[in-house]
């Protein structure tokens, strides 16, 4: 198979036929010409690459440089910000999410997001996950158990909770409802999941469990995850973006990136030196 | 304060070791409380003033002053019922009127309404709570009650007219114009109030239910009102407080006659109505006795409901926000 980093600049239609010919991965999302402004401000300007299908997908940068906004274009989170506007197409499986005629509240089903802070609802452990569920009117009665059971063993929940289920998801542990919130994601069965620096209000402990299970998510799902933690980049990631005031200054394999960069400002941030 | 807990509590400064810092701690906690202290006092000598007075009347009557249904100065018999029973009447009514439009209201102005009107939208909602009730009063006469008779009651016996609540004579005067005045003073303070309680819901919480893909509504139901529930709760207990205590706007809506009647177009009496109608009549020492009693009714059916309000947001809380806290 050729490494699909380094055909990123080729067209997605010359792609295509190569993607089903198995010759090159498949890509579940392309960015073409992304532009995000907040009034009058730009925030992302444009970006252009593709996220590979079942793979993890790093975006690291400074602070304010763009990386929330990014990730919440692709599921169109941005919308509901006033401000906020949008040009450039976001490709998921061909089809452009911004287009005419998509349905933005089955965008979101299939592209989960998990949050830099947990935010579970204040409702019972067994009613966050079933959440989702009861909203896209996906199962009912003894099927929903088995759905949020699967979920929850899903984010290797399971077992601390499978007795607590009607209990307040307020009362688990910070790391415990992160991982709540995950399965939550989980349940409605998405292609694509986001996170946005999902640890860094946990602790160590928390913070290996969760790295684990997003490697593990990793095999089956899309996973585009923002961090400021280069290590932990560099741990669970197969493909690696760099962005820098809003713009996109590398993209490749992680190995790469971070043993090879040939860019002088990503060499200098993985360094630690800077600005 | 964890160290020294007993400092301010009873006020024993220790001189010697104590900084400045901490004396003028513990001046302000001791002054604090006894503010806090004095209004509890204030509230227990209110208590003891109106049952020594009401003294002559719990004699003379004893329980049956809360189950009697007759009040006739003349014959000097004297009973609560009536007035119990349209205060809390005419309060439910005004509630269920109320709670529903006051919670639209409400998600309108903190989740849906275009971000430029909210502010003035609110400053309106919150200035209409500070309209004397005797202006409400007059326009109800003048307006609401007409309304009622020649529009509402007609319609309300038409339809729901198999209930006993919708039968009867239509004066417009009468118990249900009661609680229709009423619902309309509360709706400002239980609106207002509740869309402060929303907008303190975390934006993280509507995202979480936006990014699973539920609609606004849905957004709304589980992430806002769920969270803000016990704050919404406390609102409308904010709003029956104030219904049960009206006394002028609904003196000149309700017909002002002692009477126990299922239905809600005959005339009713208030508790508070009663005292402020009727303590300049009464001159002899029973009559006034029983009006003081009503009085020491009231405050105790208003503390209740406190408490009973108080305990339930307590158990909502212990739900919702975990043991932790
Ligand atoms: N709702 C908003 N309105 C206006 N400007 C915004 C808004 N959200 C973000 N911005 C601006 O857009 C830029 C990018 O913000 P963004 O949150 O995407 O950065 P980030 O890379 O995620 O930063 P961090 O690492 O601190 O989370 C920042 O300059 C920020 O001030
Ligand atoms: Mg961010």
């Amino acid at each position: 198979m050729i490494d699909r980093a380094s055909l990123y600049d080729m067209k997605i239609e010359d792609l295509q036929p190569l993607e089903e010919a198995g010759v090159v991965e498949k890509e579940k999302i392309r960015i073409r010409g992304l532009n995000v402004w907040f009034s009058k401000k730009q925030v992302l300007q444009d970006l252009n690459f593709g996220i590979m299908n079942n793979s993890i997908t790093a975006i690291m940068g400074p602070s304010g440089c763009g990386k929330t906004t990014f990730i919440r274009a692709l599921n169109r989170m941005n919308d509901l910000i006033d401000t906020c506007r949008t040009k450039g197409e976001v490709l998921l499986d061909g089809v452009n999410i911004y287009g005419n005629g998509v349905d933005v509240f089955e965008l979101r089903k299939r592209v989960g997001m998990v949050f830099q802070k947990p935010n579970p609802f204040p409702k019972s452990i067994f009613e966050n996950v079933a959440f989702g569920l009861r909203v896209h009117n996906m199962a009912n009665g003894q099927r929903l158990k088995e759905e949020v059971e699967q979920a929850l063993r899903e984010a290797v929940l399971w077992d601390e909770v499978k007795d607590r289920l009607n209990e307040s998801a307020l009362r688990l542990s910070g790391g415990q409802q992160q991982r709540l919130c995950i399965a939550r994601a989980l349940a409605v069965k998405p292609e694509v999941i986001l996170f946005d620096e999902p640890c860094s209000a946990l602790d160590p402990t928390a913070t290996a469990k969760v790295e684990d299970l997003i490697r593990r998510l990793g095999e089956n799902y899309t996973v585009v995850i923002v961090t400021h933690n280069m290590q932990q980049a560099a741990r669970v990631s197969d493909m690696t973006a760099f962005l820098y005031l809003g713009k996109l200054v590398e993209y490749g394999s992680t190995r790469d990136i971070f043993t090879n960069p040939r860019n002088e400002l990503t060499e200098k941030y993985i360094t630690g030196r800077f600005g | 304060m964890s160290m020294f807990p007993h400092t301010f509590l009873f006020g024993k400064i220790k001189p010697k070791r104590a900084r400045k810092s901490l004396i003028g701690d513990s001046v302000f906690k001791n002054l604090t409380a006894i503010f806090a202290l004095s209004v509890l006092v204030l509230a227990l000598a209110i208590f003891y003033e109106l049952y020594s007075r009401s003294q002559l009347s719990i004699n003379e009557f004893g329980l049956d002053f809360l189950t009697g249904v007759e009040w006739d100065p003349v014959d000097q018999i004297f009973g609560a019922l009536p007035f119990i029973y349209g205060t809390v009447t005419s309060s439910i009514i005004a509630l269920i009127i109320a709670v529903p439009i006051s919670l639209g209201i409400a998600t309108y102005l903190s989740e849906l309404a275009p971000k430029r009107l909210r502010s003035p939208l609110s400053f309106m909602v919150e200035l209409l709570a500070a309209v004397p009730s005797v202006v409400y009063g007059l326009w109800g006469l003048f307006v609401m009650v007409p309304w009622i008779r020649d529009v509402l009651q007609p319609f309300l016996e038409s339809t729901l007219g198999f209930l006993p609540f919708f039968q009867g004579p239509k004066f417009g005067i009468g118990m249900l114009s009661g609680g229709v005045i009423l619902a309309i003073m509360i709706i400002p303070t239980i609106s207002a109030v509740s869309r402060e309680v929303m907008l303190a819901v975390p934006d993280t919480q509507r995202e979480a239910a936006f990014a699973l893909g539920a609609t606004r509504w849905e957004t709304i139901k589980t992430a806002v009102l769920r969270y803000a529930a016990t704050g919404i709760f406390g609102a409308i207990m904010l709003g029956l407080g104030r219904a049960l205590g009206e006394t002028m706007a609904v003196i000149m809506v309700i017909g002002n006659r002692p009477q126990i009647s299922l239905s809600f177009f005959e005339p009713a009496y208030t508790m508070s109505g009663v005292i402020a109608s009727e303590y300049i009549e009464a001159t002899q020492d029973l009559y006034l006795s029983s009006l003081i009693e009503i009085g020491l009714l009231l405050f105790i059916v208003t503390l209740m409901m406190n408490i009973i309000a108080r305990l339930l947001v307590w158990r909502t809380m212990r739900k919702f926000r975990g043991a932790k806290e």
